[in-house]
């Protein structure tokens, strides 16, 4: 891999945000207007709840990793995307860059945008909503990395879609951390759902990040085996995820998808 | 492959769905020569250049190229995003291109292409020949060995095309560099071409200089010729 094609991927995405402000501004406004929507519901459900039960640390800090999670997996799209709305595809794939100096490229730069929009959440929600991670101490950044390995993995799938069936694909793409937010348990216990569904949050691995959370903070306990299996789980989507690239892009070779990419692509 | 050998392409055959696009076409392009690939709409020109590019895999024959990392290529149909400045996308690509002095290497051809003053315009704004000329000078980033050139001047006034002919021409000459060239234009090819393959339905039907081959197939211009081979490509 040639660091330098894969700086070029993302100096491309530098360019695009520096120079829009419609690009710019997404990524710290509206994670922004979540905390505040999410900060006062917490500051009033903690003023009504009974008393020793913090919504700030639970239900908070879910939201703003489950936001984190929601920027990491949209950053991978976006930058595809971007090569997508500039038919630039022929331009990248018949030079010497290689696919997975491509998706490294596209991974960092949704890096970049992700902390971007995870500081601005950070700096809101602890200094307006006094939201506090310390409780999670060293654990959180096993929690932050299998958020963001499963929202690098979820991109890539999701890039893999819009690369198979063309770009009118792209509104398969935007629902997909809703669909998988009931399952993921962000606001509320596994043990709620019904058992078909709870069979499904055992495949997530966001299910394991938050199941955890909320065992630290209302029993404090430290459940290993969950980070365990959450870790593993977003390994698993994520090695899932660059095979299923690596075959779409195959495909896209094999039948000309690649040199004929437009928005009437679709199959 | 022979020193001077740059691009060979040998049995290429492309099938889609059961039709064949593309069907045992075997040629070479060597060192110092530009090479016209001739033929009407759909004949397959295009899917034979994007087979050499790699973004289009073969279903059967062999591309062999000299030295892969130093092939580049432009189209009017492939030009480049829009959204980013002519500097950032000459910026870009050098980077993917592994260009050494990036910065010195843009301004040589900021000039040679006369995009000196768009230099910070977003290429999207620019009209179709000025986007053309900031494709080969995309495609010039690397001073390519072998540079595959798709309908380059399709989209340029005459006076532009004439100095853009001239330009690949210079490059051309020194002998280090060979170039693959389609075009309709039949005055262009006979101009610049030193050798042309002519495709209908897949097949090269013919081959040999430009300025030879109408005469000796009975025709007085290649266009003449051109005509007739998309009409009749049997009757030769």
């Amino acid at each position: 891999m040639n660091p330098r094609r894969l700086f070029a991927v993302v100096l491309r995405q530098f360019y695009l945000i520096r120079g829009s402000v419609s690009r710019l501004v997404p990524l710290f406004a509206w994670v922004t207007v979540d905390m505040a929507l999410w900060g006062f519901l917490t500051r009033y459900l903690n003023s009504v709840s009974s008393a020793g039960f913090s919504f700030v640390s639970t239900m908070l800090g879910a939201v703003l990793l489950w936001d984190f999670f929601m920027r990491v997996m949209q950053g991978v799209t976006m930058a595809f995307f971007e090569d997508v709305w500039s038919r630039n595809f022929l331009n990248f794939f018949a030079s010497p860059l290689t696919i997975w100096e491509y998706l490294g490229g596209l991974v960092v730069s949704s890096m970049a945008t992700s902390t971007i929009g995870v500081v601005s959440m950070v700096l809101l929600a602890t200094l307006a909503f006094g939201l506090s991670f310390a409780v999670y101490g060293a654990l959180l950044l096993p929690f932050v990395l299998i958020l963001f390995v499963f929202g690098i993995a979820l991109g890539i799938m999701a890039t893999a879609l819009v690369l198979r069936l063309g770009p009118a694909s792209e509104w398969f793409v935007w629902p997909i951390p809703a669909l998988v937010a009931p399952f993921a348990g962000v606001f509320y216990p596994i043990s709620t759902l019904p058992a078909w569904m709870r069979a499904v949050s055992r495949l997530l691995p966001p299910a394991y990040v938050f199941e955890c959370m909320r065992a630290i903070v209302l029993h404090g306990a430290v459940p290993r085996l969950g980070v365990a299996a959450g870790a593993g789980l977003c390994l698993a989507y994520l090695a899932a995820a660059g095979w299923i690239f690596a075959r779409t892009y195959r495909f896209a070779v094999r039948t000309g998808l690649i040199a004929r990419y437009s928005a009437e692509s679709v199959s | 492959m022979d020193s001077r050998r740059i691009l060979s392409v040998s049995a290429l055959r492309k099938d889609f769905a059961g039709v064949r696009a593309v069907d045992g076409v075997s040629f070479e392009v060597r060192a110092g020569e530009i090479v016209g690939l001739l033929g009407p709409n759909g004949a397959g020109k295009t899917t034979t250049i994007n087979m050499i590019l790699g973004v289009l895999e073969p279903t059967s024959g062999q591309v062999a190229i000299d030295d892969r990392g130093r092939m580049s290529f432009a189209a009017a149909y492939a030009p480049l995003p829009g959204n980013l400045t002519v500097a950032e996308n000459l910026r870009i690509f050098a980077l993917i291109y592994g260009v050494r002095d990036i910065a010195g290497r843009i301004e040589v051809l900021l000039d040679e292409y006369d995009l000196r003053r768009f230099r910070d315009s977003k290429a999207g704004f620019l009209s179709s020949g000025e986007q053309t000329r900031l494709c080969l000078a995309k495609a010039m980033l690397n001073a390519p060995r072998l540079l595959l050139l798709d309908e380059p001047t399709a989209s340029l006034d005459p006076s532009v095309a004439r100095e853009i002919r001239a330009g690949i021409k210079r490059f051309v000459g020194d002998g280090r560099a060979g170039v693959l060239w389609t075009s309709h234009n039949m005055h262009e090819v006979e101009e610049v071409c030193d050798r042309v393959l002519f495709l209908s339905k897949g097949r090269i039907l013919l081959e040999g200089d430009p300025r030879e081959l109408p005469a000796r197939h009975g025709h007085k211009t290649l266009e003449d010729l051109f005509v007739a081979l998309a009409r009749e490509p049997l009757s030769l």
